[in-house]
């Protein structure tokens, strides 16, 4: 049994990157409650299309929450009420008719708009790019079970790398900080064996490379571990911040020759 | 230089510097409500504590040291920090962002701090200095607190600021665990009540003696003291004391 609802959306309209936006409002009618939030967005812009009208431009890829490209802000909240449910897995039940919704972008000095509610992110990519890797020779694939590691560091790690890179973290922390991310990419190779090599460069040059992307430091209000749809602990924080402030006094001395200084 | 440069021009090594030098002065904190208590043991337990203070060589002098260090290190990187924060969201949500986890505290930190500041200054004024104050008697800290405190508006002033401050500790004893890294899960959970816990005994100590002075629970002392490491005794015919 589905039920219709009938909604009113104030979605963020904004031409490009340099054009001033503003909420525009648009009725939602007969939405069914077990279309996904993107699906509703999907009927609203058929209705835009026969109209002749620009449709609303958002991000989105996999629809099942995997990818990370469809994070917007609905009603305040990174991909909307639900814990733990990306905006493409969010359904219309958790709405009720006659609601008013607003959906906006991201906002980010390091997230800049490139229309309506699509940002770039390419901010995350690049700290990625600095340092969340292992550099290894392929050559012919290893036995699966061949290094040992311990079960909690792999579950551990593997919490860590749920992280999707939606930028929902960032969207909601009062600072605009990425530690969330950044502790996540920097965490689930730090736990496991093959990420220990390059460990003390990961954590400095990513972190330096947060910074350059203008992200803002955290505080600890713990808003990104509640918006994180893959539910990533604080906890990662603190891990990148112990190992940064370690590599940071300890740091080895040959540490400025190898990164060409 | 490097290493000390990477802290310094980072989100998280200016982050760390905060925290180590909120730790300090969370200590201070600590010991002065300890050593505040006194209040209530009398005027001579007091003298004598501000007597032993002094007379343990350079260590009142190294401590303030450290402590104003700690303030322009705290204060510089909270500055720092607050600004770049700014600068990361330059425009702000249309429709507000709705917080999830955070709480009072750890949203007004920036204020609270800003008004713990200017109470410091404010309170070195009153107590260490008398300034303004007629009857400051460098001999008797004792009966300079209960004079003070027996005005009404002083003693909100210090009521307020010290419940301002129980705010600030409490957001700051816990987020510091996590800044520093000495976050392990086991003991996770138990941060947010380290830090209420502490937080709420040293308010409660502080606000305590406001409180009792007003209450007519601790009365001025007409005993008057003279000791050397005090400076200048309050005028002739004391016999310098012990
Ligand atoms: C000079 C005036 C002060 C200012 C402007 C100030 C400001 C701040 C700010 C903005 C933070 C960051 C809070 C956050 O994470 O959101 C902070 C943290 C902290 N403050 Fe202060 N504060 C001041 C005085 C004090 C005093 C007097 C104490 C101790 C008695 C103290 C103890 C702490 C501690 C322990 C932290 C935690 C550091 C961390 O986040 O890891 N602060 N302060
Ligand atoms: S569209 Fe891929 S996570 Fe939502």
């Amino acid at each position: 049994m589905s039920k219709k609802l009938n909604l009113t959306l104030h979605v963020w309209r904004q031409k490009g990157p340099t054009a001033a936006g503003d909420f525009v409002k648009y009725p939602a009618s007969g939405i069914d409650d077990h279309m996904s939030f993107l699906e509703m967005l999907d009927v609203v812009n058929e209705g835009l299309i026969e109209k002749g009208e620009d449709p609303i431009a958002f991000d989105h890829d996999c629809r099942e929450g995997i990818c990370g490209s469809c994070g917007v802000m609905i009603n305040g909240m990174a991909h909307g009420p639900r814990k733990a449910t990306t905006a493409c897995q969010l359904h219309m039940r958790v709405f009720h008719d006659g609601d008013e919704i607003w959906i906006e972008p991201w906002r980010a000095a390091a997230f800049p708009i490139i229309k309506d509610l699509i940002v770039d992110r390419g901010s995350l990519d690049r700290i990625v790019q600095s340092g969340g890797y292992v550099s290894v020779r392929t050559g012919a694939a290893r036995d699966a079970n061949n290094i040992a590691i311990p079960k909690d560091d792999a579950d551990l790690a593997m919490d860590a790398a749920q992280c999707i890179g939606c930028g929902a973290c960032v969207a909601a922390c009062p600072n605009a900080s990425a530690s969330l991310f950044t502790s996540a990419k920097i965490g689930h190779l730090a736990l496991l064996p093959q990420g220990g090599p390059e460990r003390e460069d990961r954590v400095r040059r990513m972190v330096l490379q947060h910074d350059a992307e203008l992200f803002g430091s955290c505080t600890q209000h713990g808003e990104c571990e509640a918006a994180c749809p893959k539910q990533i602990s604080i906890n990662f924080i603190a891990r990148m911040n112990a190992d940064f402030i370690k590599t940071a006094v300890t740091a080895n001395a040959d540490l400025k020759q190898r990164e060409g200084q | 230089m490097d290493r000390a440069l990477t802290l310094r021009s980072t989100t998280v090594g200016t982050k760390a510097i905060m925290a180590v030098t909120g730790a300090v002065l969370f200590g201070f904190v600590v010991v002065h409500m300890l050593g505040n208590l006194q209040l209530w043991l009398g005027a001579q337990a007091m003298h004598d504590y501000a007597v032993s203070l002094r007379k343990i060589h350079g260590v009142l002098w190294i401590a303030r040291a450290v402590l104003l260090a700690s303030v322009l290190g705290h204060a510089w990187s909270a500055f720092t920090l607050v600004r770049r924060n700014a600068a990361a969201r330059p425009v702000p949500y249309k429709h507000a962002r709705r917080d999830q986890a955070t709480n009072y505290a750890a949203r007004t930190m920036p204020i609270t701090g800003v008004v713990v500041a200017l109470y410091i200054a404010y309170h070195i004024m009153h107590l260490t200095l008398g300034v303004g104050v007629a009857a400051h008697d460098p001999q008797n800290p004792y009966n300079n607190v209960v004079n003070g405190f027996s005005n009404p508006l002083i003693a909100v002033v210090y009521i307020v600021a010290n419940v301002l401050l129980s705010a600030h500790l409490f957001h700051g004893g816990y987020a510091w665990f996590n800044s520093l890294g000495l976050s392990n899960p086991r003991y996770a959970g138990m941060k947010r009540a380290f830090a209420m816990g502490l937080a709420g005994l040293i308010t409660l100590g502080n606000v305590a003696l406001p409180v009792s002075v007003l209450a007519g629970a601790v009365k001025p002392t007409t005993e008057t003291f003279c000791s050397p490491e005090l400076g200048p005794c309050a005028g002739p015919g004391v016999e310098p004391g012990r």
